[in-house]
């Protein structure tokens, strides 16, 4: 296990209180608190390098250039991407995959054709697709899952038979916690002609990616679920898609050269990345990374992983408590509900107690559906929380439930 | 181990009989030719109300609900017909915006006898983000009248 508590002094707002107590946060699927290097590297841009990129006649522009491709070059030793002109910066993994949908899929989806989506997929993950594939007269294929809540391989199996144009998938449930075998699934879908898209966003945090090892063809990540700040991530991909495909969107910085009626493009992976850059975000990200890898990613996985079983056992058992989800090849991300209990009404419960948790459909109602509930309450784990939040979870529950009439042993 | 013992403001939002409205809900279910239907839903936490009334001259003869939610939506739903049942529309819309004061911290609400059990639900008011759960089905109400 990690030291947690010598982490959390790295994380100033964790000092804060919560309705008079210490704060418990467990909501990390849905943003994760930032670290002060991230805090001070995001200061420092400002105070020492702002000016705007890549159009440097100028010693400070040209620093400020150099600081946002160096984070390129972190981002994509990080996932081992392909090449860092794979690395597209994009406010995070929706603005990714609404890119891919956007140009690969609207460039190469034709009527009558198929994209593969599962039903624990991220509406991010969904949304997008449907939109294609409603605007080019395609069918959205949507992967079961088993009871446990894993991808039906059987089913994925069924799905290639469609021979898709595109399989898209989560590699971490952000409403189970499930790790998707990708490597296996992706290797299956290319063999049935199908470009990978996956959606990384609850997996870049919290364990060691190798996208050539995964061998998927689009890679998607956002900064602000991996201490980074909010509105920067990236799109990873295989430098000769990106080469193949039209613009995203256009405007200043993605041209070569612009005529009155047409224009080139800029090489990768500026072609996608019209107007001005976040680069302080860019420069907040790369500073999160470095935390990350200080920490090791192993480490954390391990770490989450440990916290998350303890948390499935000591949910499972308090009478009335369901846990969702495998019990194993999973993550730090524990769904479960309450008897009767709406998952509201326990969020309120446990914030009174500084526990701060996610209750709802997050952002997944096809998968709600096939749980048969409207909504689950969700504690997500990270790097700098330990027993002591788990206890202080697991004791707020107890409260949650003697005020609703359950028997807390 | 022992039970924990609940916050005051836990106990005065969750009292026994709002979750006994949220467990044995009256007038839920479907209402024969009723006269107003209205569904709303509050998106972010996914309420949902399906309302449906039978106002017969002035007077609101009947009312049901189908509904799912939190204990707050879902009793406030409850309670919500139990009151307004036979009474003309405008004392139900009346009571409409003395729950919206109610849930505004209004005192003279809190101790409003007009509001009778609906007082239960004044706990709320300390707990903004779930004020918009209590006003759900009297938003359904008034959507329905006025339409």
């Amino acid at each position: 296990m990690l030291d947690a508590r010598a982490i959390r002094a790295d994380f100033p707002l964790l000092a804060q209180r919560e309705h008079g107590r210490p704060i418990v946060y467990l909501d990390n699927a849905a943003t994760t608190q930032k670290p002060q290097v991230v805090l001070d590297a995001l200061t420092d841009y400002y105070r020492t390098t702002n000016a705007n990129v890549h159009r440097g006649a100028y010693d400070l522009a040209i620093r400020a250039t150099e600081a946002y491709e160096a984070a390129r070059v972190r981002v994509a030793q990080f996932v081992n991407a392909w090449a860092s002109e794979g690395v597209v910066f994009t406010r995070g993994t929706t603005e990714a995959i609404n890119l891919v949908a956007g140009s690969y899929g609207r460039a190469t989806v034709r009527a009558g054709d198929t994209v593969v989506v599962t039903a624990m997929d991220h509406h991010s993950n969904l949304v997008p697709w449907q939109l294609l594939c409603q605007e080019k007269g395609a069918s959205v294929r949507m992967v079961e899952i088993t009871a446990d809540g894993r991808l039906d391989l059987s089913d994925f199996g069924r799905a290639l038979e469609g021979r898709p144009k595109v399989v898209a998938l989560p590699y971490v449930s952000n409403a189970l916690g499930t790790v998707n075998p990708v490597a296996q699934l992706a290797r299956l879908a290319h063999a049935a002609g199908a470009v990978v898209l996956v959606d990384g966003a609850q997996a870049t945090p919290h364990l060691a990616v190798d996208v050539q090892a995964l061998d998927c063809d689009f890679y998607a990540l956002s900064g602000h679920k991996m201490l980074g700040p909010m509105g920067i991530g990236a799109l990873v991909a295989k430098p000769a898609l990106l080469d193949a495909m039209p613009p995203y969107q256009g405007g200043g910085e993605m041209i070569a050269r612009v005529w009155d009626d047409h224009s080139t493009y800029n090489q990768l992976p500026h072609k996608f990345e019209a107007g001005t850059p976040n680069v302080e975000g860019a420069v907040g990200l790369a500073a999160a990374i470095a935390y990350l890898e200080r920490v090791g990613l192993d480490r954390i996985a391990e770490h989450e992983v440990t916290l998350a079983q303890a948390a499935i056992e000591q949910l499972s058992e308090i009478d009335g408590i369901t846990v969702y989800g495998p019990r194993d090849h999973r993550a730090g991300v524990v769904s479960f509900t309450y008897g009767d209990i709406h998952p509201h009404d326990l969020a309120t419960i446990l914030d009174q107690d500084g526990v701060c948790i996610r209750a709802g459909h997050h952002c997944a109602q096809p998968l709600m559906r096939r749980l048969n509930v409207a909504a689950t309450a969700r504690a997500s784990f990270y790097l700098y929380n330990d027993e002591d939040d788990l206890a202080t979870l697991i004791a707020a529950l107890a409260k949650a439930g003697a005020l609703f009439g359950y028997a807390t042993a | 181990m022992d039970t924990p013992r609940p916050e005051p403001p836990l106990n005065a939002l969750y009292q026994e009989l709002i979750l006994d409205h949220y467990r044995r809900p009256r007038n839920k279910g479907v209402l024969e030719h009723p006269t107003h239907t209205v569904a709303l839903t509050n998106p972010l936490c996914g309420d949902e109300i399906d309302l449906q009334l039978r106002v017969e001259g002035d007077v609101i003869t009947d009312v049901r609900f189908i509904g799912r939610g939190c204990s707050i939506s879902q009793a406030a739903a409850s309670m919500m017909t139990q009151i307004v049942r036979q009474r003309p529309v405008s004392d139900a819309l009346q009571l409409a915006q003395r729950m919206s004061a109610l849930m505004r911290g209004d005192e003279a609400a809190a101790t409003d006898r007009a509001l009778g059990d609906l007082r239960a639900l004044a706990g709320v008011a300390r707990f903004p983000v779930r004020v918009k759960c209590a006003l759900l089905p009297w938003n359904a109400l008034t959507d329905a009248l006025k339409s």
